[in-house]
Order: structure tokens, then sequence, then C-alpha cells
């Protein structure tokens, strides 16, 4: 038997003109915990479907060594068989089935196509033993928290005789108290035998728990060190590639006026009604400002920017918006549009594009009044304008009536954006602006922003990566729990102080 | 600057073949009706293209077209209506109340149609749009209801006859106001219709160059000429030898110069109204669109008041060419209509589809129908065909779509 379990040697990927992955190799040594780090884009959730199937054999270049056996999986079925178990970010387990039914889902305890209850819940709870995790087999699965559930995924895992398991950022959605659970039981199963391939952003838990670390960026594998006594900031470099400093487009602010400002803003949850989701809120933003929102997963960040346009979110909602001095109606999104207000939403597919239309059918959706007369749209001037936008942003297509959905990430983002610029707006809310592009078209959408923020507009950048905050805000809001905890100067901002500032209150 | 990474080169998809095979995907469904319409003349030794099949085509299929009309939008915005039969049925007996029983002057009755069925549609858009219950539970509920309140407002029997205005609406022609011409071999024919015919090609043709020319005007790609005008004469001949087919057996049928009016009023709409315009986007992405300020629950309301107000002329229509208002009016018109605009390119996600596909898919349907009881076949095989037709015409649409 050889030391190395996994081999994956050359792996080149791409996706309708764009290469996700080029020329990647990496090597998993028996019994260890493999860790990949790369920044959002490096590649790293395409290589894991590259090797579980989800991109069967075939539509990538390169060769995948297991066992020391050549490998052409077809779907992850191919890859199952052979003891690889991928866990997704998303988890894919059935709310409404009990933990049992999930945990043999297409891999029934069955006697001639009936299932064998008994059978079942009794090899269930002893997977549950095996995970830690003290619950009835029979309970739904949505009646579980998400760190419960990330269990009940593992669980599934290991009643498929796995052998490679691997977790596509297992600890992002999860409290320390979970999180600390879920890295002692990927101890364990290290002791067992199990090899781990691990992806996380989490560099903490990463340096504390992994044998290896594999660096990815911009699709290439950067090195492969070993992670005894590798220092976080060794990782970021590898990452990163490069300083903070270069980054970012420089700037120089030039800041007028306030221009809207939010005042004890409260919101409540539409599932339940008593639960405060942000509380008490209040923000300001001026002319010509990059105003940061910081906040971990949860802490209310995008439920404060759509209650603000339109109620898009939430019930039970208090509390004023200013603009100009004068307070505004904002409680349709017609009317906070109309009131100069723009929100580009954190999932550009499901809240910003029509993917079916093209450029310019998405450029004019949010003004097709400007277009019009009488009702009727002048389509010769929306090609125009969409035209004039694809120029001036750089919007890779082939024609402005091409289907969105063909683009890559990054021009999904400048359409989705230019739709915006085309409301003329004084206000943009820009939520997860560059979540899941890669990093050149990064440095084009920091551009785009510095432009809208010249021209005397105010920006919020809601944003989960710290080093983007501080690379182009004039100004963070930490929040917390739905609570605004601090308020950070760009001369006084570092990823320390704004953590403590986002963490704050969580304890006590 | 140094550091930033070169932009990767401009995806370059192999633009011209795709272009192509989005062509072939939206022109499909035109080639398909032609080569349906020569088989089935082959097929009844030109019975088919017979002045008078040609009049009855139109005049047994204009019901299901007009529902179509309403059906595509209904489903370009992501819904479904199921119960557009019942309310055919439900307005034929409006109608046949209003005018028999209560003997009102035959424009007033049908005006009322037409606002009993907006209001059907209304109360329909209420509990879809507000209230947010799907359009599938919605409209079948309305299917049983209205068929009911059909049952109970004509007492389990037929009302008739209409007046002769309301019948000519549906079977009637044109009147013969210029006398005829000699067209050689070919016969008499009525000149009027003739005109009318003139005046649409060239219409449509102007219009077209008109359109054509302001693209040129704002630096827009447009065809090659020669294609535009290879178009052109392609839909001049094609609309010329249908009527005069028909200028040579009995003029226009009224409901043809309805069906022309109702066809670009709704196409214009569709393409080039900000109304239409938010039906597609709805249906396209309907977050996306209530983020971007589009009103949703009010555009999806006047989606199915639209669609009742439709279902209500098709219901006068129907009930007019029956001259009899009857309890099983209207039965599984909503079918026809459905597979209507599927079979002309609509897509069951939504955001897709055009007028003019959908009144092609109803036509094709409808020369499947006629062509096969001239050759004889029994009903049950026309019906096998017509499932199979439809099958087929979504399965290219799904398999295109992979392709592309």
């Amino acid at each position: 038997m050889s030391d190395e379990i996994l081999v994956m040697r050359g792996i080149t990927k791409r996706f309708a003109g764009v290469t996700a992955l080029h020329e990647v190799s990496l090597t998993v040594r028996r019994g260890e915990i493999h860790a990949i780090c790369g920044e959002n884009g490096a590649g790293k959730s395409t290589l894991m479907k590259v090797l579980s199937g989800v991109h069967p054999h075939g539509t990538y270049d390169g060769e995948i060594l297991f066992e020391g056996e050549p490998c052409a999986f077809n779907g992850v079925r191919d890859s199952e068989r052979r003891g690889i178990v991928i866990i997704h970010q998303e988890l894919a387990l059935c709310g409404q089935l009990s933990v049992a039914e999930n945990l043999f889902l297409g891999n029934e305890r069955a006697r001639r196509g009936f299932i064998d209850w008994n059978r079942t819940n009794h090899e269930a709870q002893a997977l549950l033993d095996r995970v830690g995790l003290r619950e009835n087999p029979t309970t739904p699965v949505n009646d579980l928290g998400v760190g419960k559930q990330q269990l009940v995924e593992i669980a599934k895992a290991l009643s498929k005789e796995v052998s490679l398991l691997i977790l596509d950022e297992p600890t992002a959605a999860l409290n320390d108290d979970d999180s600390q659970h879920l890295l002692d039981l990927l101890d364990g199963l290290r002791s067992e035998g199990i090899t781990c391939v691990i992806i996380s952003h989490k560099l903490g838990e990463v340096t504390r728990i992994a044998d290896t670390v594999t660096v990815l960026r911009d699709g290439r594998t950067i090195e492969t060190l070993p992670a005894e006594g590798l220092s976080e900031e060794r990782i970021i470099a590898g990452m990163v590639g490069r300083d903070l400093e270069h980054r970012f487009p420089p700037r120089t602010p030039d800041i007028g006026e306030e221009v809207l400002r939010i005042e004890d803003w409260t919101v409540h949850s539409p599932a339940q009604p008593d639960r405060v989701v942000v509380d008490n809120a209040t923000l300001s933003l001026r002319r010509g400002e990059i105003v940061g929102l910081a906040g971990l997963m949860g802490a209310g960040r995008t439920e404060l920017a759509m209650s603000v346009f339109g109620r898009s979110y939430g019930v039970g909602i208090s509390g004023r918006v200013v603009k100009d001095g004068r307070e505004i109606d904002t409680r349709t999104v017609r009317g906070a549009i109309d009131h100069g207000l723009a929100y580009v939403s954190e999932d550009r597919k499901r809240y910003g594009l029509n993917l079916i239309e093209g450029v310019q059918r998405n450029v004019s959706a949010a003004a097709l009044g400007k277009l019009s007369n009488r009702g009727w749209v002048n389509e010769n001037e929306e090609y125009t304008v969409a035209e004039r936008f694809r120029r001036s942003m750089g919007i890779r297509t082939s024609t402005v009536t091409t289907p969105t959905g063909t683009l890559s990430g990054g021009n999904q983002q400048k359409v989705v954006l230019a739709k915006w610029m085309f409301t003329d707006p004084d206000v943009l809310i820009l939520d997860e602006p560059t979540r899941g592009i890669d990093v050149g078209a990064k440095y084009e959408i920091y551009s785009i922003i510095n432009d809208l923020a010249a021209q005397g507009r105010a920006v919020l950048v809601i944003s989960s990566e710290l080093p983007e905050l501080l690379g182009l805000c004039d100004r963070v809001y930490a929040l917390s729990e739905g609570r605004i905890t601090g308020e950070v100067s760009r001369e006084e901002a570092t990823q320390e102080r704004l953590m403590q500032f986002m963490t704050r209150g969580q304890s006590s | 600057m140094t550091t930033k990474t070169a932009p990767a080169p401009a995806a370059t998809p192999p633009a011209q073949s795709r272009r192509f095979s989005i062509n072939l995907r939206q022109s499909g469904i035109y080639v398909a009706f032609a080569l349906i319409v020569v088989l089935f003349a082959v097929l009844t030794d030109g019975a088919l293209l017979q002045p008078q099949n040609i009049s009855n085509i139109i005049v047994q299929n204009s019901y299901v077209l007009i529902l179509a009309i309403g059906m595509i939008l209904v489903i370009i915005g992501g819904h479904i209506d199921l119960s557009v039969g019942s309310t055919v049925a439900l307005t034929g007996a409006i109608c046949a109340v209003l005018t028999v029983q209560w003997g009102l002057p035959w424009p007033v009755a049908v005006l009322l149609t037409l606002l009993s069925g907006a209001m059907i549609g209304a109360a329909q858009g209420y509990w879809i749009a507000y209230f947010g219950i799907p359009a599938f539970i919605v409209t079948l509920a309305g299917m049983l209801v209205f068929r009911a309140l059909t049952l109970t407002t004509l007492g389990n029997q037929g009302i008739g006859p209409f007046p002769d205005e309301i019948r000519s609406l549906a079977n009637g022609f044109t009147g013969g106001y210029l006398g005829n011409v000699g067209l050689g071999p070919l016969g008499g024919a009525d000149v009027v219709s003739l005109l009318a015919g003139l005046a649409f090609v060239g219409g449509f043709a102007l219009s077209q160059w008109r359109k054509r020319v302001a693209r040129l005007g704002y630096g827009q790609t447009v065809e090659p000429l020669p294609v535009f005008v290879l178009k052109m004469v392609g839909v001049a001949v094609v609309v010329m030898a249908v009527v005069v087919q028909l200028a040579r057996f009995r003029n226009l049928p009224w409901v043809l110069v309805l069906l022309a009016a109702l066809a670009l009023g709704y196409s214009l709409m569709a393409n080039n109204s900000v109304f239409g315009r938010h039906i597609y986007s709805i249906g396209g992405n309907l977050q996306a669109a209530t983020l971007s300020g589009v009103k949703v629950k009010a555009v999806t309301f006047w989606v199915f008041v639209n669609m009742g107000a439709l279902a209500a002329l098709a219901g006068v229509i129907f009930a007019g060419r029956l001259n009899q208002a009857g309890p099983t009016a209207g039965m599984s018109f909503e079918l026809d209509a459905i597979a209507a605009a599927f079979i002309g390119g609509a897509a069951v996600q939504g955001g897709v589809g055009k007028v003019v596909g959908a009144i092609t898919g109803g036509l094709i349907m409808g020369v499947i129908n006629n062509g096969m009881s001239l050759i004889g076949a029994p009903s049950e095989r026309v019906m096998l065909v017509k499932g199979l037709v439809l099958l087929i015409a979504v399965a290219y649409d799904v398999w295109t779509k992979r392709r592309a």
C-alpha cells in the first residue's frame, strides 16, 4: 500500500472561456488532514468537484490516481463507491426527513425493497454516537441547528465506508463551540485512519488541525507546506501573492456632506416575528464616501440593507431613513429607487440578474421609465445604453443580447452594477460585491466602486472579507447580533480591531 | 498597478455558430409549421389548401388562438391558467342571458361579457398575485367553480339563438363592397379582401423597414439586406396566398380580421411596452424583478385580468359559432391553449415566449386536426399525434437549450 492515497496531476478545467483550474496538482498522504487554502475563486471547490466526479471524467484534463489506480468518475456515485465522500458547503439534507432517513438516503437499509426501520434506526444511532451527536435518529433534520446538521452529514459519510472525506468550508456557518466539536471529531477520525481534505477560510483552524497545507491562487497550485510551525501570515502570503497595498486601486477621497442617515433601525425576523435581527442601528453616509459594514455571518448585514431597500426583508420594521435632511419613504422598492437608493445583492444569480436575457434587457430593468415614452420602450436607446456600459465597464460578452447566464462571475457583477448605475443613484449599497469573482475582476470592481464615489455618490460596502473593507473604505461600521458595535475610521482600522467589535456581545 | 493581473483575454465563444443556433431555435417553429402544411397538402391531394378549407381552419381555431394569446403572456410570467375553458363556457352563457333572455343590444351585451371575463380574471389574479397561492391551484379551482356557475346560469340547458351580429362575428365574412376581379385561371376574387391583404403586407414591410433603418441609425448590426428582402417576400407570398384563396371563397372571415388585430397589438405590447417587458422580467427572475422595482403583484394581477377578458372574447365567438351557449362549451380548451403556447416556444420556467409563436403553435395543432380529419383518421389517432407533437416540440426546445 502506497503512502499516497491521492495524487491529482495537471488538472485543468475550463468553463465557457474561463480557466478555473490550470495544471493543478495535489498529493494527499494516507491518514493525514490536508487543508486547501485560497481566496474565493482560487479554484478550491472546483478542484474538489473534479475529484468527486461532480465534473465528470472528460470535462477536465489531467489525471487522478486514488490508491495508486487511475480514476475516471462519471458522477458522485462513482467516487463514493471508491470511498471518496464530499460534504458541500450547502448541506445536502432533506429537511423534512428524519436523521436516520437522511443517513441512509440512496443507501437504504431495506429487505426486498421494504425499509427495515429497526435496522435503520439502530445503525443510525450507532453512527450518531460515533460523531458525538446526542439526538434521536427519528428527529426531523429541520429541527437541528446547522452545527448538528453538519455532524449528520459526516455521519452519513461514515455510513458509506469512507476512506477519503472532503469537507468544503465545514465551519463557515458554525459558532465556536460547534466548530470546536467538529475539529475534535476530525481529529478522532484521523486516528481511525480516515484521510481528510478540508477547505477552509479560517486559517486559525487550519494551522491547528492540518498536517499539510496546499495553497491555490488563481486556479494554480502555489505551494504545499507542512503545517508544523506554519504561521497564518505565511499562508496568507501564498494565498494573496502580493501585499495588500496593490490589491486596491489608488484613490483620493473627496468627501462631502451627509447624504443618507439610517436612524434607530429595528427589524424582526419574518420566520420568528419576536426575534430581533437588526437592533436599533444608526449609521450615516456622506457624498463621495465609501463606508464598510463588517459583520460575521448572521450579524444582520444583508437584513439591514434589504429592509431599508423597499422592506425587501423583515417584519415589524421601525426607524427612520433620512436623505439630504428629509425623511424619505422607502417602504416599496420603487420608492427607494426613486429616492436615489440602489441595492446590489450578494447573490447576483438569484436576486440580481435575469439570466436568460442579455446585457441590454438587464441594464434597463430598474429604470425602464428612462427609456420609454408613455409606456413604450425605445429599444434603440436601450441598445445604445447597453453598448455604452459594455464599453465603459469592460463587460466581456459577444453581444449585448447574449444571455447573461453564460458570462463569468465578474462580468455578471459588472452587469448588475451597470443596472444600478443607470438608475443614477445617490446611495449604493453593495452586498458582497466581489463574492465568487477572480482576482483580476475584483480589481476592476474596486475601480468601479472608486469611480462611483468620485462622482459624489455614497457607497456602503458589505463584505465578509476584512482586508477588502480595509483596502476600500473610508470608514467601517461593525455589526454584531444586529447592533452597530463600533465605527472605525480608515486610519484606525485593523482586522483585529474590527474583529473585536464584530464579536462583541456574542459572549455576554 | 504593476501587480494587477492582466485581464483574461475576452471570452470569445464561437459567436457565429451560437447566433445561428439561437436563430434556428426561434425559427424552428415556423419551419416545422411549413413542413406540416406541406405534408398534409400532399397527403390530402391539395384539399388542405382549398379556399373553403383554409377558411374553415381559421374559423374553427379562432377561439383557441385567442386563448393562446392570453395564455402565452400568463406562461411568460411564470404561471398557468387551467380555468380558461370554463371561463369560455361561463362568459358564453352570460352573453346568451344578456342578449337572448334580457334582450340587450348586442354591443352592450358583448362589452358586459368582456367585463365579466375581466372580473373572473381579476378574482383569480387576486388570489395568485396578492394572496400568493400558486396559479395552478387557483385556476384548477376556477375551472371547477366557473363550470359550476355555467350550469347554474344555463339551468342545465342550452340558450340560443344569438343575434345575427354576434353570429357573423364568429362565422361571418366581410362584404364584397367593391365587387370581384378576375384572376385568370383562379377565377373571380373579392377586391376588398385583396386590397386588405396588400395593405397588411405593405404596412408590415414598411414598419419592418423603418425599424431596420432606425437600428442602422443607432449603429446596430442588422441582418444583411438580401436576407431582409427574402423574409419580406416570404411573408408577402404566404399572406397573399392565403388572402387570395379566401377572396375566391367568401371573402375574409371577421374573426381573421379580429385575430390579425389582436396578434399585432399583443405582439407590440409584449415586445415594446414597459408592461410587456415587466412580464418577461418577472418570468425570467422573480426576485431580481422585485428588487429592480417592478410591481410584481400588480403586473401578475393584470396579466390574469387580460386572460379573463380574452377568454370572454373567445366565449362570445364560440357561442356565436354554435349559435347556442351550452353547458359543455370550452371543454379542454385550456389544454389546447397551453399546448399552443408550449409548441410555440414558451419555456416551462417562464420568461420566454412570443405571441406569434403561440399563434403558430395553435395553427400547427389546427392543421394537424384538420388535415387528419380530411384523410379520415379516427379522432383517437389525432389526439395521439397532437400529444406527441407537443412532447417533441418541448423536447426540441430543451435539447437546443442544453447545447447552447
